[in-house]
């Protein structure tokens, strides 16, 4: 019991640095992948959205399975809580695919002169105006 | 009939019982352990509903502020640390998880002093998110002034030049391109758009970012404090409740601190898919 005891507490200590290690990973490849690290340096978007997603649901795991026990109960209270999950897949496509589509509406609804003029034009009084109000900011 | 059924049951060779006769735990966990098991799944469908409506209305406008722009500060005045401080909060978070499980772990042997102490762990570690959490909502709304209906944060869609400064990061006779963020700032309680000359020569202003993105971000982030809050109170009771002894009278391993420590975990396991979502995809 007492080496049991040893054991499970060297495995909380194994996780909290495991855990710590992903998420500075992650915020790694995100600062690298956007260029903060070495300026002029980028990764593909898809590599990061991929890694980022990845290592996260590694974290839920490991925190569900570890923590929260769940690898050590019985086959049948796990699969209850683990399989409702599966209808998560076809929301976040149907979804998704839902939202690029209310975008696309919303492009295809647009008169040919709200196509043309994208954002706020302003003349040359406006833009004087706007510069006197603001010339002590610099 | 009923008989031929009852000693087909696999429990009832064991037990000598039928399963729906009661008194047999299929799942070998109890009651309240399996109910909060429950509890948890439906509340993560409501936070999973909440993020995937965050990408649904993600996808669908143009552009979308960039988080390693949009979380930037640090206490003490410092920006131009992008995530720095999310990270140190959610390190935070995942510390406190761990110091639940060691306080489950003393409660099945029976150690009152020690789940005591490594619950109050928890809670200092409980509290110190939220305050991180105060911090940043504090930042956003004083300083940089997103709301739930106005979100001054934004990439530009063209190639172009500044005509003037904004007294913060941008000059007159800054170019920018496309996907370059920027934030608009408030001159005297009003809104200071800059203008700039695009490449075709006409002069516009800096366009407002989506404003779902200031209401998703209150409400999912707050929504998620909240439970935080929440897990914070029933900490605080239960710690109460095991410094006097009540769950020694129980002699069933501390499994109240078993389950309120189900519910702590799956406050870390939320955060990681909220960090995932608004602050590094």
């Amino acid at each position: 019991m007492a080496h049991d005891y040893e054991t499970a507490k060297k495995v909380v200590l194994k996780g909290l640095i495991l855990l710590a290690l992903v998420t500075v990973a992650e915020v790694f490849i995100a600062l690298l992948g956007k260029g903060h690290i070495i300026s002029g340096f980028y990764l593909p978007r898809w590599f990061i959205y991929l890694a980022m997603i990845g290592l996260s649901v590694y974290k839920a795991y490991f925190i569900m399975g570890e923590f929260m026990h769940l690898r050590y109960e019985v086959k049948g209270l796990v699969s209850s809580i683990l399989l409702p999950f599966l209808l998560l897949v076809w929301a976040i496509i149907a979804f998704l695919w839902d939202g690029s589509h209310w975008g696309q509406q919303r492009e295809d609804y647009k008169t040919p002169f709200e196509r043309e003029r994208q954002g706020t034009i302003i003349d040359e009084a406006e833009l004087e105006r706007i510069l006197e109000r603001t010339k002590n900011l610099d | 009939m009923s008989e031929e059924i009852t000693v087909k049951d696999p429990e009832t060779a064991k037990t000598g019982k039928a399963s729906w006769e009661g008194g047999s735990e299929p799942f070998k966990a109890s009651y309240g352990k399996l109910m909060m098991w429950y509890f948890i799944m439906s509340d993560a469908f409501t936070f999973a509903g909440f993020l995937i409506a965050y990408g649904a209305l993600r996808f669908s406008v143009p552009t979308w502020p960039e988080p390693d722009f949009v979380f930037q500060s640090f206490p003490g005045g410092f920006t131009g640390m992008p995530l720095i401080f999310v990270t140190l909060m959610t390190f935070v978070l995942i510390a406190s998880s761990a110091t639940m499980v060691r306080a489950v772990q003393e409660g099945q042997r029976e150690n009152k002093k020690g789940v005591v102490f490594w619950l109050l762990m928890t809670i200092v570690g409980g509290s110190i998110f939220l305050g991180c959490q105060a911090w940043e909502w504090h930042t956003l709304i004083v300083k940089e002034h997103m709301t739930i209906s106005e979100n001054p944060f934004s990439r530009h869609v063209e190639a172009g030049t500044y005509l003037a400064g904004d007294g913060y990061s941008i000059q007159a006779g800054d170019t920018f391109e496309p996907g370059d963020e920027y934030l608009i700032h408030k001159v005297d309680g009003e809104w200071n758009q800059i203008p700039y000359r695009t490449a075709a020569g006409e002069i516009k202003l800096q366009e407002f970012g989506p404003p779902a993105f200031g209401a998703l971000f209150y409400f999912i982030t707050g929504f998620h404090g909240f439970h935080v809050l929440s897990g914070l109170i029933i900490l605080l009771i239960i710690t109460i409740n095991v410094a006097s002894g009540l769950y020694v009278k129980r002699r069933n391993g501390y499994e109240m601190v078993e389950k309120v420590g189900l519910y702590w975990h799956f406050v870390d396991l939320v955060w990681v898919f909220v960090f995932l979502v608004f602050y590094l995809l």
